[in-house]
């Protein structure tokens, strides 16, 4: 790996809130990470944790009553805040493009397979002819490891694993240049998900892709990643390459989870860890660092004040009282 | 010496017909099944966690669904220490059943959400338990929550479905399981849904559980990695046969099965130093109304040959306890 980077997308300060019956609800809560050009950076954390809704708001896909409250998303130096509604549906499929968890609600029952692929690329550009479309088609879904007779096929003929590689082939017709893979083999028997990690990391060195990889299976991410972005209740608990990551995790939060993770390759009776509590109700998050009332090594400003996300050496990012200066007159308080 | 079976399991089978048109009957279309059983022999030992594990569609649930009557055989019988269920009526099956329960994945679908934890969880006690008077039936629930580590009991006694946690409501589906003393437990996929860091909690409560209740577990899911930390045995299921039967510690370091090879190469492993570079096996799992001759598997294995598509392997001990469906298995032999 170069250690030139490029950054593809700057997300600087994002919030996302909920405006529920019970008050706002901070979904995804001042959360900065960048994506770098060619990467697979993997998202990772338990229900409720803001993953999905960060990958959303990526695409500016937040609906009422929802809404980014704060915060810039800088896509290769234009900042999509500013976008109007027709830059929007261009960024959205140009740029970026999502692959859902469930093929089968995600693509229509009653359109073939082409249709799909055709009306995708007619809509962002009109001009192309339709036999042009197919051929892009057709090439595309063969690289996807589908016979292009399969694209006279409707939706319901397909395998759980053929409608997921369509959905993917959805995310690359029209080039994007980042894709957002949200669970997007998840619903998926092992064999068959084994083989579409195989074949993202092929899409990535082929076509120079850039993945956002958002799961909750940790072993997926140290299996395909680059880097990992570790979250918990709205916010960055760490972030880094994944071999450190993974080696020596900073965050107590990081580290209970990942030996939580069951290993089939140590020894049967190894015991796992088990971590206390739960994730908090976002609508009332605990004061200070949201993950302190779970941390065993929590201290007494844990409770108090908020860590900074810090910069612990270059690229390591961990959001913890563990790893800056306390200030003075809380620590002597 | 003979073992001490709970459960045995001799050529079971359960086909589902598949809905044709009356235009294909007056045709004299022939009626088409989905195979999703068919013809699976094992036994579950007293006191052990028998691991069922395969891929969707492999036929888990059926055959886990079929052992506790839910769903009656096509063909084949289930003994239950000693008693053929297949061969009881309803009310004799009703009486059986106390001795047998069933934990499923979604714990929010298998909680009425309007009756309280105590309720539902007295429920079964009310059926198998009439003489119990209100108050020992409170008594039991209480235990019951106070050991599945819902305390305080009486506090989680009056709390609805909603208002708990993933965990909490899985914990409460295990207590209600629990409650009415069975032998057995069906406990299907029953974390599957649950976080990682809650996974750890309830495996261990079941664990915990199982040892303090001598219990059976029927244990069903589609992850290796997870079935490690709870099973004694497993069976590995492909489309509807069992094609290999092997104790755990056996069966993860020398399968003999290609299909529960590959399956144990795709599981993938926390660790980014160990990442997989074996291929993967062709295809996926076919359609099971025309399941491939011979060997099921043959077409999506490396190792096919022509014997495999004509002739189908019977399960064979090729190691002390450890038995497998495969033709050409003994080159894996260590």
């Amino acid at each position: 790996m170069s250690n030139q980077k490029e950054t593809l997308v700057q997300v600087r300060d994002l919030s996302v809130t909920y405006h529920t019956r019970l008050g706002p609800l901070s979904a995804v809560d001042h959360v900065s990470f960048d994506i770098y050009k060619g990467e697979i950076l993997g998202v990772v954390g338990e229900s409720g944790c803001g993953k999905s809704t960060m990958g959303k708001a990526l695409m500016r896909l937040i609906m009422p009553p929802g809404e980014i409250s704060s915060g810039h998303i800088i896509f290769d130096g234009e900042d999509v805040m500013q976008y109007d509604q027709k830059q929007l549906r261009d960024f959205r499929g140009r740029r970026i493009s999502m692959i859902f968890q469930d093929p089968m609600t995600s693509l229509n029952p009653v359109q073939r397979v082409d249709e799909h692929l055709i009306e995708a690329i007619q809509v962002h550009e009109p001009q192309t002819p339709v036999e042009a479309a197919l051929r892009r088609a057709r090439t595309l879904i063969e690289k996807l490891g589908i016979q292009k007779e399969r694209l006279r096929d409707y939706p319901h003929q397909l395998s759980g694993g053929m409608r997921q590689r369509v959905m993917i082939g959805l995310g690359l017709v029209l080039n994007a240049d980042l894709i957002v893979a949200d669970e997007a083999t998840t619903s998926l028997d092992v064999i068959v998900e084994a083989k579409l990690l195989d074949e993202f990391k092929k899409l990535r060195d082929e076509f120079n892709l850039t993945i956002l990889m958002i799961t909750h299976n940790i072993a997926l991410i140290a299996q395909i990643a680059d880097r990992i972005m570790v979250m918990y209740a709205g916010q960055v608990a760490e972030i880094g390459d994944v071999t450190e990551v993974f080696d020596h995790p900073r965050h107590p939060y990081t580290e209970g989870l990942l030996r939580s993770v069951p290993n089939i390759e140590l020894d049967e009776r190894e015991e796992l860890y088990k971590m206390g509590g739960e994730p908090p109700n976002l609508s009332r998050p605990p004061a200070g660092c949201r993950f302190h009332p779970r941390c065993a090594q929590a201290m007494p400003i844990c409770a108090q004040r908020e860590p900074e996300l810090t910069e612990i050496s270059p690229g390591r990012f961990v959001h913890c009282w563990l790893y800056q200066d306390h200030p003075q007159e809380v620590a002597h308080a | 010496m003979p073992e001490d079976n709970l459960v045995l399991v001799e050529g079971l089978r359960k086909w589902f017909p598949k809905h044709t048109s009356l235009l294909d009957r007056f045709l004299g279309m022939e009626r088409e099944y989905v195979h999703a059983v068919d013809g699976v022999s094992f036994a579950i030992r007293r006191g052990e966690v028998f691991g069922l594990v395969g891929e969707s569609g492999s036929g888990k649930t059926t055959t886990g669904r079929a052992i506790l009557g839910l769903t009656p055989p096509t063909e084949g019988r289930v003994i239950f220490d000693d008693v053929d269920l297949t061969a009881l009526d309803k009310t004799s099956l009703r009486k059986m059943r106390r001795r047998m329960q069933v934990i499923f994945q979604d714990p929010m679908a298998s909680l009425n959400p309007r009756m309280s934890l105590g309720e539902a969880i007295g429920y079964g006690l009310r059926i198998h338990f009439p003489q119990l008077s209100s108050d020992e039936r409170r008594d039991r629930v209480t235990g019951m929550l106070d050991k599945v580590g819902l305390s305080p009991a009486n506090y989680f006694y009056n709390r609805f479905p909603h208002q708990l946690s993933g965990g909490q409501r899985q914990r409460a589906v295990i207590a209600r399981a629990l409650v009415t003393q069975p032998e057995l437990v069906l406990a299907d996929e029953p974390i599957a849904m649950a976080d990682v860091s809650v996974r750890a909690l309830l495996l261990d409560l079941m664990n915990r559980l199982k040892r303090e209740f001598n219990l059976t577990y029927l244990f069903i899911t589609h992850d290796l990695a997870t079935a490690k930390y709870i099973c004694d045995r497993i069976g590995i299921m492909y489309l509807g046969k069992l094609v290999e039967v092997a104790p755990l510690r056996e069966l993860y370091t020398y399968p003999l099965h290609p299909y529960t090879q590959a399956l144990l190469a795709a599981v993938p492993i926390p660790d980014p130093h160990r990442r997989r570079t074996k291929p993967m096996p062709k295809g996926e799992i076919p359609n099971p109304i025309h399941p491939p001759a011979g060997c099921r598997f043959h077409p999506r294995c490396p190792l096919a040959q022509d014997i495999c598509s004509a002739e189908e392997p019977p399960l064979v001990e090729l190691r002390p306890g450890h038995t497998v469906a495969c033709h050409f298995a003994e080159q894996f032999l260590p």
